[in-house]
């Protein structure tokens, strides 16, 4: 009853061709951006603030980037760390280089950087795929870790790079100094731009391009798409994503952190992130997100809210239980992960209460 | 600005003769660290060639890219550790390692490969990814997360060392005995799988099953048990790479992490070839101790953390399919 489309006609290509073309959709969505601008900043707590939404946001970013690649290009990274962390340690060293440089600028810039270490380790993807460009990609992951660690140039001589203090409009926005709701406008603009941003590109030629290179790379060659051009296009837009991720990740949540937090293991996260969520889609990215982030956060809390003291040791081990059991269970149920369970409940709701 | 560019220009004269000069001074000056280094390059190989032998019998008959094969060996090689602090006589804990690697083939067949029958390659390597993670968190929980000192008595593994060819080059080379073992095990391994492969009903049944599924299971040859099979024989072999890669160090979760070496062994010596997981393995042991010790002058430490992969990387652009696998990439 509340969830159909019926009698909403489209008189123009524009409203036709709109992100959300259903008026329900679109009032969820104004309705999401309310909460998100306004009643979270408001009501939440510093702790809900920084160590669930921040961190939701961030990894919903580098989960975009990472999903661009893999879901819908096809190409599966295990170097998002490696990414991550030429983000991090680029916007760092400009921070220190260059005091007067915008932050915003930096950060963008780190992702340019991102992304061109991204072409130089995509160009193994022309000639390989499948398991043996996962390999590959180990490698650039590998690669950048020992480079960040051992090379004093990089880190300034210290083990840690630091988030530098930095303000907009008269507001500190990053460092330890910073408030929290600061801190979750920053990550909150940059995904919502970036998230636009992505959710256009995919329905743009760049997107067909690369979806039918996905599907078949052969055919896709013959009516024309460029593999060269394409693949290294979508290496080059998922670092630069997951390269903001990565500074955003140093400047907003961790302010110092050592190189190795950017580590094969934090690949592995992203990359579960949007299986959850679902390959080759926007929407999965930030399910996939929310869902890998706040599954820690209860499991470390669950225990003493059911009276059941663990240790935090035990704790961490169920979590990889409960994480590689959860990866499992939801390849064999739903291997589209939860934006299709979102689009099934979709097509339900269309037709409640009478479906035929 | 002249100044600097001649000092740019210094650096880099000076970082490519440290790369491509350098070492063969240092080889004239010692020859008897080069063998030395030779001999810890191929003894590594063989520790990676290993695990890697795991990866090729379950990709060889059932198309699944084992990520998991790592925390296998942590798993098999804790169980022996485990079992004979427990005061297990030596043979009695290995045979009970056996069996829970069996055990594993079992529940893994029942609860993760039988219900992604047909599924793409892709998801059933994220699905062993995801056996990964709870293999971890699950051994981590029974065997306790601090790392284990095998004991090499109770097993009977040799741990001494011998000097040899102190004539020759100046100075003695230090080769270990457990490297030997390994060695010798690891060949009397490997020709027992080539042979159970190409001379057994069973294992012409298990390359059935590599080639077609559906032909295959058509001709009568129960897919099912032959997955249980080939994924208790990857246990077998995770026992023998546990307690050697154990002995060497000590055996502890942080050993799945190495494994992962096992994949540019597997990338240079070709997905479905067992000599190639052999060659592929020294080779890499080879080249990255190589690079560590020689290197370490211009790059610092940890060289041998990705020069295996960046090898295996440069074979890849110029042989797609490995040194010995068989051609299946389509070129694109």
């Amino acid at each position: 009853m509340i969830y159909r489309e019926a009698g909403q006609f489209k008189t123009s290509y524009a409203a036709d061709q709109a992100i959300f073309p259903i008026l329900q959709d679109r009032i969820a969505v104004a309705i999401m951006m309310v909460v998100a601008l306004v009643v979270i900043p408001m009501f939440g707590s510093d702790y809900f603030l920084e160590i669930i939404m921040i961190n939701v946001l961030f990894f919903s970013l580098a989960a975009i980037g990472l999903n661009l690649l893999t879901g819908y290009t096809g190409q599966i990274s295990l170097g998002t760390g490696g990414f991550m962390a030429v983000g991090a340690v680029s916007s760092y060293k400009m921070a220190i280089l260059f005091p007067d440089l915008n932050i915003i600028l930096i950060f963008l810039l780190s992702g340019l950087f991102a992304a061109a270490v991204g072409i130089l380790f995509g160009l193994p993807s022309l000639r390989i795929k499948g398991f043996y460009l996962a390999v590959a990609t180990l490698a650039a992951q590998f690669f950048l870790d020992w480079l960040f660690l051992r090379v004093d140039w990089f880190t300034n001589a210290s083990t840690a790079i630091e988030g530098v203090p930095r303000s907009l409009f008269g507001v500190t926005i990053t460092g330890p100094a910073a408030t929290p709701v600061a801190k979750y406008y920053v990550a909150l603009g940059f995904v919502l731009v970036f998230a636009l941003i992505a959710k256009n590109l995919v329905r743009s030629q760049v997107g067909r391009a690369w979806m039918a290179i996905r599907d078949m790379d052969i055919a896709a060659e013959i009516i024309g798409i460029r593999p060269l051009r394409t693949k290294l296009l979508a290496f080059a837009i998922s670092s630069f994503y997951c390269g903001i991720a990565g500074s955003l990740m140093l400047f907003l949540f961790y302010d110092s952190a050592e190189p190795d937090l950017f580590d094969i293991n934090l690949s592995f996260k992203v990359l579960f992130m949007i299986i959850i969520g679902g390959l080759g889609s926007i929407l999965g990215s930030f399910l996939g997100a929310a869902f890998i982030v706040t599954i820690p956060v209860i499991l470390t809390n669950a225990p003493d809210l059911l009276g059941l003291p663990i240790s935090s040791e035990l704790a961490k081990h169920l979590e990889f239980m409960i994480f590689g059991a959860l990866i499992i269970f939801f390849l064999i149920v739903e291997p589209h992960g939860l934006a299709r369970l979102w689009q099934i409940a979709k097509e339900k709701l269309r037709q409640w209460p009478f479906p035929y | 600005m002249e100044a600097v560019g001649l000092d740019v220009l210094t650096w880099m004269v000076d970082f490519l003769s440290g790369l491509f000069v350098d070492p063969f001074f240092a080889v004239a000056r010692r020859p008897d660290k080069l063998v030395q280094i030779l001999i810890q390059g191929v003894s590594a190989g063989v520790m990676y060639s290993l695990i890697a032998l795991g990866f090729v019998l379950i990709f060889k008959a059932s198309g699944v890219f084992n990520f998991a094969q790592g925390i296998m060996v942590v798993f098999a090689g804790l169980s022996v550790v485990v079992l004979i602090e427990a005061g297990v006589p030596a043979i009695l804990a290995i045979a009970g390692a056996v069996v829970v690697m069996i055990v594993m083939a079992f529940a893994i067949e029942r609860l993760v490969l039988r219900p992604l029958v047909n599924q793409d390659g892709i998801i059933l390597f994220m699905a062993t990814i995801g056996l990964a993670f709870f293999l971890e968190g699950f051994g981590q929980i029974i065997f306790g997360a601090d790392p284990k000192p095998v004991p090499v008595d109770a097993l009977m593994i040799p741990d001494g060392k011998i000097k040899v060819l102190g004539g020759l080059l100046g100075k003695p080379v230090r080769i270990y005995e457990l490297d030997l073992t390994a060695a010798g095990f690891g060949a009397l391994m490997v020709a027992a799988i080539i042979v159970f492969l190409n001379r057994t009903k069973i294992g012409r049944a298990l390359r059935a099953v590599a080639d077609d599924n559906q032909a295959a299971l058509s001709v009568g040859i129960p897919l099912r048990t032959i997955w249980v099979l080939v994924w208790s024989l990857a246990g077998i072999v995770a026992i023998f790479a546990g307690v050697m890669w154990g002995a060497q160090s000590q055996a502890g979760f942080s050993l799945a992490v190495l494994a992962l070496k096992a994949l540019p062994v597997l990338i240079l010596g070709g997905f479905t070839s067992v000599p190639g997981a052999i060659i592929g393995g020294t080779i890499i042991g080879v080249g990255e101790k190589l690079g560590e010790f020689y290197w370490r002058g211009v790059m610092g430490d940890g060289v041998e953390q990705w020069l295996g992969y960046v090898i295996a990387l440069i074979v890849l652009l110029v042989r797609p399919q490995g040194l010995f696998g068989e051609k299946i990439i389509e070129r694109i």
